[in-house]
């Protein structure tokens, strides 16, 4: 057992975890914040995503105690008290859910893709060939991906806005 | 139609909760005191338990307590079932194997459990499964339907000599040999229906709680049907009474048939939560949902068409061979005979069918319905048939298939299905008009002048929904009715709760059944409140999967509905002094028409709940409750046409465009319909180009994981151009006929078709991999 002191959605955490424990299993179990999912045992599905020091990570694929220090957020971090973070408000008004498994994961990813581009400037647009390709390793049932690819543009927009407006 | 009233595309109300990661599935709940169980899965597909040897693992740190298949059977919980008879052409019943939840003797697929650890926590659970040491007798095992009914195959069960679990015939053979005898041109084709996995994205679960004071049994699970989960509990598996016994399917994490069956995981994790007096919690893991959720398709098909000489069919005969794994999972038996065989008209007039359907045993996962259920299998038999008859005929496919289209309803076809409405050619003109299909020689000509290979492919789908009507389910073997039933509780402040059989993983009845108020009442649908999902709250329901939820479950709702508004127009008039004929709904006031009277919908509730003034002799309260059965199946159909390029270098498949025209009947709320479609076509897309199980010949699943099974990406799939075409469905008084299988039913022969025409050759069997098609047109 080991102490792992992190940030998680802005506020100081200190857990006792074993040295084998996944983050999303300190996030889930110790933390009690279930909103991270977990949708397979190989990295492969994206359900587990949030971010760490604002960078979107599969949560299964690291160990808790690799994050400490660190800053993480999780999907219950990102809306400002009851405002949306504009990326949820974007899945909500594109239905780009269904089952809600893949959501919260499939959100943070998003969030992650439309920053990357945002961040390159002008020459960061997003279009839905790359919002396609950069949702790989993100895998929806239900949705088919098309109103979630339609749900990250509109976002991209909308976090635009946002920005310009910060 | 209020804003949020019928055919308004409202935002779902259950979101918010989704997408603020605050949904509460079942590996999400903590009980005080509970323990975590990890299975021991056999490793061998067929094999003898000589011994299982537990002690070192129960010596080790947490473990409460380590249960075998033994102690299950001794404790006589039931053997699993199939809840659906099915009789051979001779008359004999079906060969059900005995399937107890944990085996004490025989192994019979890679996956099955034999033993369950239960310990402190999950980790303690899973090192100590590491110190069970079984001792197994490997036997000989059959994996695939070729090598079961081989002669000297391995036998699985002693009740189906040759694995055979029945061989049923649908329709009449000696007309339609006559018809084959008298044909023109005879068109067949032999087809493999590749076998699937759900891989819904939430994993099973299950937390058993006992509660010895009232000796009171709750299951939480992942499930589809919490009602039918909680009979066949109690009245089959000898787990616990049905009024001991409460089963909640809280937030589901999509289920797509995968989640309507009881599994072993949930019987064991109640019996034991008695055996430790504790409550204890089964997460599976993917590889586990690989191994234990059941499997869907499975086909080896030959099939044959007869054409007169004016390419008018004349007759179908087809012959499948199914497999259904290692044992019958519970509605498995129906999927390749009723839910199949009786599809196999599709849109068009066939005089003559006849279908012969042998299902076997295999030492695999076991089988049973998946997204669309027999009518995917059907509608690609029947889709493939069409557009390689138009190929040999050298007739245009689409207009082979108006040709044959049935055009007068209602129709009864030889297959007992009676259609009740449809118009195809409105569909399939939608389709062609969207695609441009005039244009595609051109488009053809010039991609193939840049070096591409472009195909164009046509599905004209079909299916039946809104399972059932009870008796007609009820006389072809089903162990259930599936009727569907709901109350609607006005509360004394007039909000309302409408309580539903139907359940929610993902379809958005949360919205859509609030609508169906709005509309009635002309109140907000925030007013309205959804419980489902328990059957502590819900008096019965039947659960949903087959496109049932509006089709029965709404009008169940309806149902319910006129009875509260009939009662509320009673009180209002004697609230108006009016007379109650006069009474009209509106805005969510009661009006007295041609006044300006009226009273609003919570006083009329408060009345009906202070009972100061209510009509002599009405019984207080304002909720009412109904069962609805319906009288029909529900036909949904469309046209589906992709249009895609390949690339021979490397057998790639790119889309150029996917058009689906759709006749669901009255649409509820488009914007989820739509997305219903969408994530069905990603499925039949998924089944055509990139899905399937894969087992090696000793039975090992080789596509256990997301590494291995490929799953379809954002990156696999293009946007789709939706349309729709109306026919209201005569059969429910919402004229609505489902949507959430189409999708899966219709995709994969449009994409098949495509292929086989881009590279010129029809053989070309699902999934459509680059290898595969490389192969296809290098040879």
């Amino acid at each position: 057992m080991s102490t792992v002191k992190l940030t998680v959605n802005g506020k100081a955490v200190s857990a006792e975890v074993e040295d084998r424990t996944l983050l999303v299993h300190l996030l889930r179990e110790q933390l009690n914040l279930t909103g991270t999912h977990v949708g397979c045992d190989t990295s492969q599905c994206g359900s587990c995503v949030v971010h760490i020091d604002g960078k979107a990570v599969k949560s299964c694929t690291v160990l808790a105690g690799q994050a400490a220090g660190s800053n993480v957020t999780t999907i219950e971090g990102i809306s400002k008290g009851d405002e949306l973070h504009p990326m949820q408000a974007a899945f909500r008004d594109n239905h780009g859910l269904q089952c809600g498994y893949c959501t919260p994961g499939m959100i943070m990813s998003a969030i992650d893709i439309v920053n990357r581009h945002h961040s390159q400037g002008s020459g960061g647009k997003l279009d839905e060939a790359t919002v396609r390709h950069e949702l790989e390793g993100n895998i929806c049932r239900c949705t088919g991906y098309h109103n979630i690819v339609k749900s990250v543009l509109d976002a991209a927009g909308r976090m635009k806005v946002a920005q310009a407006a910060e | 139609m209020g804003v949020e009233g019928i055919g308004a595309s409202v935002v779902r109300k259950e979101d918010r909760r989704f997408i603020t990661g605050k949904g509460r599935y079942v590996d999400d709940i903590k009980l005080v005191g509970m323990t975590y169980a990890h299975f021991i899965r056999s490793p061998h597909a067929h094999a003898k338990v000589k011994s299982i040897d537990a002690s070192a693992a129960k010596k080790m740190p947490g473990v409460v307590d380590v249960l075998t298949g033994k102690q299950i059977v001794d404790d006589k919980v039931g053997n699993l079932i199939c809840g659906w008879a099915i009789t051979s052409k001779d008359g004999s019943p079906m060969k059900m194997g005995a399937w107890p939840a944990m085996a004490p003797e025989t192994v019979r697929f890679v996956g099955q459990a034999v033993a369950v650890v239960i310990a402190e926590t999950k980790n303690q659970a899973r090192d100590a499964a590491e110190a069970v040491v079984v001792n197994y007798e490997e036997l000989p095992a059959a994996a695939d339907i070729r090598a079961a009914i081989k002669p000297g195959a391995p036998q699985l069960h002693p009740e189906a000599p040759g694995n055979v679990i029945y061989d049923w015939t649908i329709g009449e053979e000696a007309a339609t040999d006559a018809a084959f005898k008298a044909a023109a041109n005879v068109v067949s084709l032999d087809i493999t229906n590749n076998r699937l996995v759900p891989n819904a994205m939430e994993p099973r679960a299950a937390i058993g709680e006992y509660n010895e004071a009232e000796e009171h049994f709750t299951l939480y699970t992942t499930s589809q049907n919490p009602h039918v989960a909680r009979l066949v509990l109690s009245a089959f598996y000898n787990i616990a009474q049905e009024h001991k016994l409460r089963v909640v399917a809280p937030d589901v994490g999509g289920g797509f048939g995968s989640k309507i069956f009881i599994y072993p995981e949930e019987m064991v994790a109640l019996w034991a939560s008695k055996k430790v007096r504790r409550p204890v919690k089964w997460t599976g893991d993917r590889s586990e949902a690989f191994l234990t959720d059941a499997h869907g398709r499975d086909h080896l098909t030959k099939a044959e068409l007869a054409f007169d000489k004016d390419n008018k069919i004349t007759g179908l005969r087809v012959k499948t061979y199914a497999n259904l794994g290692a044992y019958m999972s519970l509605f498995s038996s129906s999927v390749p005979t009723y839910l199949y065989a009786t599809l196999l008209s599709g849109q068009y007039n066939i005089p003559n069918i006849f279908a012969e359907v042998i299902s076997v045993y295999t030492n695999t996962t076991p089988v049973d319905a998946y997204r669309g259920a027999g009518r995917p299998e059907a509608s690609f038999v029947v889709e493939r048939l069409m557009e390689t008859a138009a190929r040999q005929l050298k007739v245009d496919p689409a207009e082979l298939r108006r040709k044959n289209f049935i055009t007068q309803f209602p129709h009864q076809t030889p297959v007992i299905m009676a259609y009740d409405i449809g118009d195809f050619g409105a569909s399939l003109d939608s389709a062609m008009k969207a695609i441009d299909y005039a244009g595609f020689p051109a488009r053809k000509a010039k991609a193939k002048s840049e070096g591409k290979l472009r195909g164009l492919g046509v599905s004209c789908y079909i299916e039946a929904c809104g399972i059932a009507p009870s008796k007609a389910v009820g006389s072809l073997g089903a162990g259930v009715g599936l009727w569907e039933s709901a109350e609607v509780r006005v509360n004394p402040v007039g909000t309302i709760e409408i309580l539903t059989g139907s359940h929610s993983h993902g379809q958005g009845h949360e919205t859509t059944f609030c609508q169906l108020v709005a509309e009635r009442l002309g109140v907000p649908i925030s007013q309205v409140q959804i419980v489902h999902g328990d059957t502590d709250k819900v008096q019965f329901g039947m659960g949903t999967y087959g496109s049932r939820s509006a089709a029965v479950g709404l009008t169940a709702i309806l149902k319910a509905m006129e009875k509260v508004e009939a009662k509320a127009k009673k009180i209002a008039a004697h609230q108006l002094e009016a007379s109650e004929n006069d009474i009209v709904i509106e805005n969510g006031e009661f009006k007295v028409t041609g006044t300006d009277k009226s009273i609003a919908l919570p006083m009329v509730a408060l009345a009906a709940y202070t009972a100061h003034n209510l009509p002599d002799g009405m019984e207080p309260g304002l909720k009412e409750g109904a069962f609805y059965d319906p009288t029909n199946f529900t036909f949904p159909a469309g046209a589906y046409i992709c249009e895609l390029e390949v690339d021979s270098a490397t057998g790639k498949t790119s889309f150029v465009n996917f058009v689906a025209a759709d006749d669901f009947g009255r649409l509820i709320n488009p914007m989820i319909v739509e997305g219903q479609v969408h994530g069905g076509l990603a499925q039949g897309i998924g089944q055509a180009l990139l899905e399937g199980a894969v087992y090696d010949s000793s039975g090992q699943l080789v596509t256990a994981s997301f590494m291995d099974y490929t799953m379809p990406r954002a990156d696999d799939l293009p946007s789709f151009k939706l349309s729709h075409t109306t026919t209201l469905c005569p059969g429910n008084p919402l004229g609505v006929k489902g949507c959430g299988e189409a999708g899966a039913i219709g995709a994969s022969a449009a994409v098949i078709n495509a292929i086989t025409d881009a590279i010129g050759n029809n053989k070309l069997e699902m999934p459509a991999t680059p290898d595969r098609v490389w192969h296809a047109i290098h040879g």
